[in-house]
């Protein structure tokens, strides 16, 4: 962020106060301290509140059995909650879900979205339309967009029928949400097609952090379109590359909402995710104790994996 | 949704240059400019027409939508429409309760979210305060953990705070957030990438600034109020706006503390649609009134909405 701000002429010394003396600066400082302590109040508290308290929470419940609404007090129960955890065959099947979904959501949208921010970084006629309409599903919320899309895929739906048409009946298409083979692929289309104009324009705004005489001097050279992009823009893209890769598996990982509106899991748990398993138990059954045993995991693997893509992006650049 | 018809501030001119080009390079260049507007438009197509379906389907009766899927008249609003549906969406689910209640709550969210997170970045930035170095990154360090993460000791920790009512008795105390406004605001008033992102910007507002007006005898609250906010308009448009579209769109958090329905928010009342009968003419209704403020703000400050995201980015 730029700032646009124009400095004021600076103040002809002549005429002012003399600089206050010793004492008084200390009297100030200690108002300045206690000013700026009062500022940072409200932040600071509402933070300890709702981010710290709940965190350390976490920790502390997912060794106990606390339930949502209880007349018993919670009681320490050890590792029982990750015993039962890692014994429970839907955990596992949600581990292999957000897994799948991840491994392929992160390349599929991050290749998709470099190509689009690429399209749309060219100085042509209607750029700002092209950039306007790919990032509509953005600002559309995923609750809608998983709405439409359900009515989109089913097996008369809309999707189905374009298939029907153009292959001329050929294919007939899938009952896309209640078939275990389709179900996934068909929530991973969905969200690409939601999220992908996000990080359009995070890959643009690092695309835009390249310096133009790097272009004219290659244009100058007469190199290829592919030569532009091989030598010039993926190396220019490093930091935006790993920032992408970052924020894109921890979405991914976090899947839920298209679930909880889509396929409540289903059929046969194919679409279930960790988050979604952790707000089954800790809200439907109400067991906080084992859903922050979920919630504990989910943490540790989400932290585990940002910290081995910082590493490898860190090797590389 | 005439996102077509929008007047769109074009692009700085492409200062082409200039360069005499040899005849391959040039039919090549060609090639991968068709090839590019190929794409664009293709694109354009797969983001636009599902959105349009959505709009054109809440105009028609349910027996038409599937009548019309198998050619172009499911993208246009042709043979009988009507805003039945949108009056059938008043009656099955209290809409205007919920859209009052989703304004209020992303408003006062944005408004209050603004007011204390860029006085915290104004003490970081500006003032000498002791332990300041060790709050920032605590601050900073919050940023890693996903809310979901959260959500459920969440649920379980509001469900112990106090909380008081004004009466005719005066003030009286009850047990738990659970099924109020306030659960619903409050804990996203307080946000670390807010404040980074005030941070970064006071940063580059120069400090001789505040020395100047330190000097006229303002105080540190005047310089906040009178010289750096005034200053801040960018810092404050991409704070609302990465404030507003999760307040707006919140769906897990209302589900788990919010029972009674005078109180609920937009998105939840999705749930409405599938209790009895599905009509997806109705469906797509809601969908679409629920929506419309968003594009409507969207394309209003479109620029703003790009720059925000675009500085979310610099997040991790």
């Amino acid at each position: 962020m730029t700032s646009t701000i124009e400095r004021p002429p600076a103040a002809p010394a002549a005429g002012r106060p003399a600089r206050p003396s010793r004492p008084k600066r200390d009297r100030t400082s200690k108002t300045e301290n206690l000013a700026g302590l009062a500022m940072l109040t409200p932040a600071v508290l509402l933070l300890a509140l709702f981010i710290f308290v709940p965190a350390i929470l976490a920790f502390g419940l997912a060794f106990t059995n606390a339930r949502l609404i209880s007349p018993y007090p919670a009681t320490f129960v050890g590792l029982d909650n990750f015993v039962r955890l890692f014994a429970d065959a839907a955990f596992f099947r949600a581990l292999i879900n957000v897994g799948y979904f991840a491994l392929v959501v992160v390349p599929l949208q991050a290749g998709l979205a470099l190509v689009m921010a690429i399209l749309v970084n060219k100085k042509v006629r209607g750029t700002t339309f092209f950039r306007t309409v790919y990032f509509l599903p953005v600002v559309t919320s995923m609750v809608v967009v998983s709405l439409l899309w359900l009515f989109m895929y089913r097996q008369d739906g809309l999707i189905n029928v374009i298939i029907d048409r153009v292959t001329f009946g050929l294919v007939t298409g899938p009952d896309w949400l209640n078939d275990t083979t389709t179900s996934m692929p068909a929530i991973i289309l969905m969200s690409v097609w939601q999220g992908v104009g996000f990080h359009m324009i995070i890959w643009l705004s690092g695309l835009q952090t390249i310096p133009a005489d790097l272009y004219e001097a290659a244009d100058l050279d007469g190199v290829s379109p592919w030569q532009r992009f091989r030598y010039i823009t993926w190396p220019g893209l490093s930091a935006t590359r790993s920032l992408i890769l970052v924020t894109i598996t921890i979405q991914a990982l976090s899947l839920f909402t298209q679930i909880s509106v889509m396929t409540q899991g289903g059929p046969l748990n194919s679409t279930t995710t960790v988050v979604y398993e952790a707000v089954e138990s800790g809200f439907a059954q109400q067991e906080t104790g084992y859903a922050s045993a979920i919630s504990l995991v989910f943490f540790v693997i989400v932290l585990l994996i940002s910290v081995v893509q910082r590493f490898l992006s860190r090797e590389k650049a | 949704m005439a996102i077509s018809q929008v007047a769109i501030p074009e692009v700085a001119p492409a200062s082409a240059p200039h360069v005499v080009l040899g005849q391959k390079t040039a039919r090549k260049k060609r090639v991968v400019g068709i090839g590019g507007w190929i794409l664009r438009i293709g694109l354009a197509v797969l983001f636009l027409f599902p959105i349009l379906f959505m709009f054109v389907s809440s105009l028609k009766p349910d027996q038409q939508i599937f009548g019309d899927l198998s050619s172009i008249a499911a993208f246009l609003p042709i043979g009988n429409i009507s805003m039945d549906n949108y009056a059938a969406v008043f009656d099955r689910v209290p809409a205007a309760r919920f859209l009052v209640n989703s304004i209020g709550i992303s408003a006062i969210t944005v408004i209050a979210g603004i007011l204390v997170n860029s006085l915290a970045a104004f003490a970081l930035s500006r003032m000498r305060v002791r332990g300041k170095t060790v709050i920032l990154t605590l601050i900073i360090a919050t940023l890693i953990v996903p809310f979901e993460t959260l959500a459920l000791p969440l649920v379980w920790w509001v469900n112990q705070l106090p909380s008081f009512e004004l009466t005719e008795l005066g003030f009286m105390f009850s047990k738990g957030w659970i099924d109020t406004y306030q659960v619903q605001i409050i804990p996203f008033v307080a946000n670390a990438f807010s404040i980074y992102l005030f941070h970064q910007y006071f940063e580059s507002i120069p400090k001789e600034l505040d020395e100047a007006a330190r000097m006229d005898g303002a105080g540190w609250f005047r310089i906040y109020r009178q010289v750096v906010m005034p200053l801040s308009g960018p810092a404050i448009a991409t704070v609302a706006i990465l404030t507003f579209l999760p307040a707006w769109n919140s769906y897990l958090w209302p589900l788990m503390v919010v029972q009674t329905e005078e109180l609920r928010p937009v998105m939840v009342g999705v749930q409405y649609f599938f209790q009895l009968n599905v009509s997806w003419g109705e469906v797509m209704a809601y969908s679409t009134l629920i929506t419309l403020p968003v594009v409507a703000l969207f394309i209003a400050f479109q620029r703003s909405f790009v720059n925000s995201i675009a500085s979310s980015g610099v997040k991790g």
